[in-house]
């Protein structure tokens, strides 16, 4: 149900359209916000000047050509980084023109102030004004319900098509514009402008337009530009160096040097990892409101877990079958299972599942005749009457004991014992009769959903704490905290303890990640470092954390979280991986330099490359192409397993960092190879 | 004759040393008590009061680094006063005369920056007040400085305010507990060595050839214990530790080394403890020591097998190894691991001359000082390695996917912008001095090779200068005006700039709550890091300098082959 707006990674359109942005952003005045690709694009435009004049660049006319092939491949470089970028930004779109689609100007039911009612156009709602939305509208656009209550299709949003339910009051009261009421009829009261709206927000999200570079960009972009500028000093006092030596460098050669050296495989591929990063959340169904929220899910120490919903079920789920007065388990479990037979609630069903999971067996005509006792409040038990005139039935305890008082039967002993041994683990006991007889006590129990013990085993291996919250008492609280291996946990929690756990954690330099959905969370999801709201939350829940699922899944905090340490791994792999590519590079256009005056320069030469001019061409190919061969993994992100920093480090250093040292001389060693058999 | 005994001799020696050494000094950076507070406290007291300091008044970064710069400026411009009028001031026995002025610029930065570049002649430069107030002065205090401002940038890594401490109180508690005391007994030990310690000025002797020789002595003792325990490289004599006088004997010349490297390396273990993580140093020492290892065997096998040079001269088959410009004492063992220790440490003293190395073997000093973090001088190296640590850890942290945090700290914009510009000045002084003088007329002149081994000149020269070294290739001329101004400016700029930005990292770095480690954060405590750690120092290192080496020293050993 998941991801249903996924987007074809290469649609042809994506691609075409990025083709042509990529000719587009080469203008300077756009192209300077990348100083990177900006220094090869002033580079680009030297080498073209050597091409139509070359004596005034240190060429002569008979490097003519290799200018204008250094010109073409610098060229290249500009256009592939373009072309990332704009991929990226191109898939962005396409996810928000579905988004726009749903947008539709509607119809608007707007409630005057004297009642009456009146049509206008959805654009020209304002916030406070009162909307009627009745069986078949679309929610004109966002509010909060003020009166009444519906079933609303979200899948214009959320892409879930099973309704819900939202009422005013309470903690499903806000609908969302571009939504559809299925039955009933609510008042809505608009609760932001035109343009504000959440659709609109996540459009503006998704389509880049507004995208600010977050805070590790900007940081990571400064020290890349000032790797570029060390470079630039390398290469502009390369030249008076080299000619006091009398060797002697044309200005196009140390362009491309100075091309080769700068890092331009990160520098063309940075903006293109953040919007694919940010792209990756909302395929995920999270919007988020920035880039740094989605920085900040990477950097996550601890995490705050609501019990209920997120860890466990929320309802009774039966573990154990425990014998009183006597009789013998497999009774018990047998007569429990009887009293379940027709019980459908989850309860119920769950009681029959463990039983015949304990292989009991129930004759299969036992249901002949017998009449179904349904759970009432006035009773609180349920049962059957057999056909062969035994009552079974099962029910709260003090109704129980009620009841076999009336029938004027025996309560054994350890049935007060075994009743609080339950109690006090949180679980809730429910007694089996059979006549007047007590067998006893089934152990329901809440139940931890599957596989969030894998996840918290994986949560602290990458080093975060989980902390559950619960308004249980602390002995239930401390069973389930165990159970699901959560380090710590907050029992009969009131409102302000998620806001003050929040700041006790920020306090030691933690950053604090939650998930809520209640008005009551508003100060907690604000105060938070990453605030997810569930999209089914209120209104004031939204606005205040900084991310929203549409599905309202808690556990997917876990999944952003990933997804930002993804984020970050792929610009420090990328980074590494240019890099280290640059010593390779150096190899090869070192000695191809000083090659006429020391040819014994050649034992540096450890490519063999075929000949000097050759060199310094392979060299900047392969600076070129590698920016597209790399888009896939910009795109996709570095592969992220949750493991120990250290375990990852090492992963990443071995393919990213020895693999940049190794493939750039692989590289330019094949392309010098097929330069040198065309030539 | 080939032999790494010294080497590993020395850093064995060192090592035993580190533990109590660094333990001191933490000590004295973190006013822990100790039992010489008898004997230190009423001297500090007694030059609080009389200079007006009030050592309880704690500094942020800014405040800290103008009294430092404050301090510094005073002493340069007193130096500079003094050198100019020497020639007219007592304690002159050799009749020197007064120093021309862009050369006194030019000493007076060398010797307030630690770097102690010389260009004046030495013994007939400077008088022996010159010697004492201006010389001996600055080398302390200069040492000092770097040991001070290094103990903030430490404190501003560990604490939890903003503030770095006091400047005076801490510059007066090293000189007093740290520099003076060593300093005292060193002196004593190379007196008995024979190294001389007077006013008595020139000795005139019958040579044994009938002829008279005039020989300088003077305070130099003193002058020779401060010279490398605090980094600083000066010579009394234009000889420098090559000169008799100064480093008389295999053991002197033993004990010059090991003050060379006793602070900064003690510094990296009260580092450990300043930042309550002995792992974490104990990683960058081993980092830091694997480096200059490979170096100094490096350059002592070069100089003991220098090959194609000596076999033109129809001398091959020698077992004897380079022993051009070595002194026959030291030997070609001792000679080249003196040059490495005194170019990792940045201290610049000599005991042979560089430039008459084989092109390898001289190269390795060069690489030295243009990497500038192989432990470097007295609380600059020590700031140059957090530099290059806090480089390593955001280049490679992103990769565990957190915001690159170093001890706890997250490493933003605004302390990476700092850093950026702190790892640009070193290259951007050496490279950009060098293009500019061998573009220049003026500058060429200074020259007096041709070709690679001239280039090699012109680079040593800007690289001992911006890494506050001192040392030479002793062929260059480097008192020209253009010279004196262009290496007193980047000895300057070398100097100051990284400091202060450094210090400024750790203004901004003391406002964060450091985060406690978890499985989730990089880790800088094991032996990951520390292989990180040398691949960023020398990848950086190589990218930055590798066209420049290959020119220079590279080239000149492929011309001979």
């Amino acid at each position: 149900m998941k991801r249903k707006r996924e987007i074809k990674t290469m649609s042809r359109e994506i691609v075409l359209g990025a083709i042509k942005n990529s000719f587009v952003k080469l203008n300077p005045l756009k192209m300077y916000k990348n100083p990177v690709m900006f220094v090869v694009e002033v580079g680009m435009f030297i080498t073209l000047l050597a091409t139509i004049f070359p004596t005034y660049f240190g060429s002569t006319y008979d490097e003519v050509g290799y200018n204008a092939l250094i010109t073409f491949i610098l060229f290249i470089t500009v256009l592939f980084a373009n072309f990332a970028e704009a991929l990226a930004e191109g898939k962005g779109k396409a996810q928000a023109d579905t988004l726009k689609k749903t947008k539709k100007e509607t119809m608007a039911k707007l409630i005057k102030s004297d009642g009456s009612i009146k049509m206008v156009k959805s654009s020209e709602l304002k916030k406070g004004d009162i909307v009627l939305c009745e069986a078949g509208d679309i929610i004109p656009a966002d509010g909060e319900i003020i009166e009444g209550l519906a079933a609303i299709d979200e899948s214009a949003i959320t892409g879930e098509s099973a309704p819900v339910i939202k009422e005013a009051g309470g903690d499903f009261s806000s609908v969302t514009g571009g939504t559809k009421v299925i039955s009933d009829s609510i008042k809505v009261q608009v609760t932001v402008d035109e343009g504000e709206s959440f659709l609109d927000r996540m459009i503006k999200m998704v389509e880049g337009a507004k995208r600010q570079k977050s805070p590790n960009e900007i940081a990571l972009t400064t020290v890349l530009v000032s790797l570029t500028i060390i470079f630039i000093i390398v290469v502009m006092t390369l030249y008076p160096m080299a000619k006091f030596v009398h060797v002697r460098i044309s200005a196009t050669t140390l362009i491309a040097l100075l091309v080769c050296l700068i890092p331009t495989t990160i520098g063309g591929l940075l903006s293109a990892i953040g919007i694919a990063g940010m792209d990756r959340v909302t395929r995920f169904n999270v919007i988020a409101m920035s880039g740094k929220a989605v920085e900040a899910a990477g950097d996550i120490d601890t995490m705050l877990l609501d019990k209920t919903g997120t860890i466990t079920f929320g309802n009774r789920l039966a573990a154990d079958f425990i014998p009183v007065g006597g009789h013998k388990k497999e009774e018990v479990t047998y007569y429990a299972l009887v009293s379940s037979l027709k019980d459908l609630t989850p309860e119920g069903r769950s009681i029959v599942d463990l039983a015949k999971k304990m292989g009991v067996k129930v004759p299969e005509d036992i249901l002949d005749g017998a009449v179904v006792i349904e759970f009432t409040a006035e009773t609180r038990m349920s049962g059957l009457n057999l056909k062969d005139g035994t009552i079974v039935r099962k029910g709260s305890y003090d109704k129980v004991k009620e009841y076999i008082k009336e029938q004027g039967g025996e309560i054994p002993e350890d049935l007060d014992k075994e009743v609080e041994k339950i109690s006090l683990l949180g679980g809730t006991p429910l007694v089996v009769v059979k006549d007047k007889e007590v067998l006893g006590v089934i152990y329901l129990k809440d139940t931890i959903k599957p596989g969030m013990k894998e996840r918290f085993k994986q949560l602290r291996a990458m080093g975060i704490k989980t902390i559950m919250v619960t308004g249980d008492n602390p002995l239930t609280a401390k069973t389930i905290a165990e159970e699901a291996g959560v380090d710590e946990f907050i029992a009969e929690s009131k409102p302000e303890d998620k806001i003050n756990v929040i700041k006790r954690e920020q306090a030691a330099g933690r950053l604090v990640a939650m998930t809520g959905d209640g008005t009551n969370d508003a100060p907690a999801l604000a105060q938070a470092d990453v605030g997810l709201a569930m999209n089914s939350g209120t209104m004031a829940a939204k606005e205040a954390a900084n991310m929203v699922d549409l599905d309202s899944d808690p556990t997917k905090i876990i999944e952003v979280v990933a997804i930002g340490k993804q984020l970050l791994m792929t610009r420090g792999a990328l980074t590494t991986f240019s890099i280290a590519n640059d010593v390779a590079k150096y190899f090869a256009i070192l000695p191809a330099i000083m090659s006429d005056t020391l040819p014994s320069i050649k034992v540096l030469d450890i490519m063999k490359l075929s000949s000097p001019t050759n060199a310094i061409l392979s060299a900047l190919i392969f600076n070129a192409i590698i920016i597209p061969i790399l888009i896939p993994i910009a795109m996709r992100g570095v592969k992220y397993r949750p493991m120990s920093a250290n375990a990852l480090l090492a992963r990443n250093l071995l393919i990213y960092g020895l693999g940049g040292l190794i493939a750039p001389f692989v590289g330019i060693k094949l392309i010098d190879l097929i330069i040198s058999s065309i030539f | 004759m080939y032999s790494n005994i010294e080497l590993f001799t020395m850093i064995l020696v060192i090592v035993l040393l580190t533990k109590p050494f660094g333990t001191y000094m933490y000590k004295i950076f973190e006013y822990k008590p100790m039992k010489l507070d008898k004997v230190f406290l009423p001297v500090e007291n007694f030059i609080y009061k009389l200079s007006g300091i009030n050592a309880q008044e704690e500094m942020g970064w800014k405040k800290y680094a103008l009294s430092f710069l404050l301090v510094n400026t005073v002493m340069m411009i007193i130096g500079y006063i003094i050198l100019r009028i020497q020639g007219f001031l007592p304690l002159n026995p050799t009749g020197v005369k007064n120093m021309e002025s862009s050369l006194a610029f030019n000493t007076a930065i060398s010797f307030t920056t630690n770097t102690n570049l010389q260009h004046y002649a030495g013994e007939n430069g400077v008088t022996f007040l010159s010697q004492m107030i201006v010389i001996v002065f600055l080398m302390f205090t200069s040492a000092a400085s770097g040991l001070v401002t290094a103990a903030a940038i430490m404190r501003g890594l560990s604490r939890k305010t903003k503030l770095l401490g006091n400047f005076y109180a801490d510059f007066v508690r090293v000189t007093v507990r740290l520099l003076l005391p060593i300093s005292m007994v060193i002196t004593l030990i190379l007196v008995w060595q024979g190294v001389p310690q007077t006013f008595a000025g020139k000795i005139v002797v019958d040579t044994l050839e009938g002829g008279k020789q005039t020989i300088i002595t003077g305070p130099v003792a003193v002058l020779e214990s401060i010279k490398h325990l605090g980094t600083n490289g000066g010579g009394f004599f234009g000889a420098n530790s090559s000169h008799p006088f100064e480093n008389p004997t295999w053991l002197t010349n033993m004990i010059e080394m090991l003050l060379m490297m006793l602070l900064p390396a003690s510094l990296i273990y009260t580092y450990g403890l300043m930042i309550n993580n002995k792992k974490h140093a104990l990683v960058l020492y081993i980092s830091l020591f694997v480096i200059f290892i490979l170096l100094a065997v490096g350059a002592i096998y070069t100089e003991s097998h220098p090959g194609v040079a000596y076999s033109k001269l129809h001398i091959d088959g020698t077992p004897y190894g380079n022993y051009e410009g070595k002194e026959i004492r030291f030997g070609v063992s001792q000679s080249p691991l003196f040059a490495t220790v005194t170019t990792a440490f940045t201290t610049g003293s000599v005991d042979s001359m560089h430039d008459s190395y084989t092109p390898l073997g001289g190269a390795v000093p060069l690489i030295l000082i243009m990497l500038n973090t192989i432990f470097g001088g007295d609380g600059v190296g020590l700031q140059n390695i957090i530099m290059y640590t806090i480089l390593t850890v955001f280049l490679t942290g992103l990769m565990v996917g957190r915001t690159p945090e170093y001890l706890g700290r997250k490493i933003e914009t605004k302390e990476i912008k700092l850093i950026a510009i702190a790892i640009l000045v070193h290259p951007f002084l050496i490279l950009f001095s060098s293009a500019l003088t061998v573009m220049l007329k003026v500058g060429v002149s200074s020259v007096t090779n041709p070709l690679y081994h001239g280039l090699t000149q012109v680079l040593y020269e800007f690289s001992s200068a911006a890494a506050n070294n001192g040392s030479e290739f002793a062929g260059f001329i480097g008192n020209t005006v253009f010279m004196n101004i262009m290496t007193g400016l980047v000895m300057f700029f070398g100097r100051y700039i990284t400091i202060i930005l450094m210090l400024a990292v750790a203004g901004s770095m003391a406002e964060k709550i450091p985060a406690p480690p978890s499985p989730g954060t990089f880790r800088t405590d094991n032996a990951l890091f520390g292989a990180i750690f040398i691949a960023i120092v020398v990848i950086v290192g190589a990218l930055t300098f590798f066209p420049a080496i290959i020119l220079g020293p590279i080239s000149e050993f492929l011309s001979m082959t």
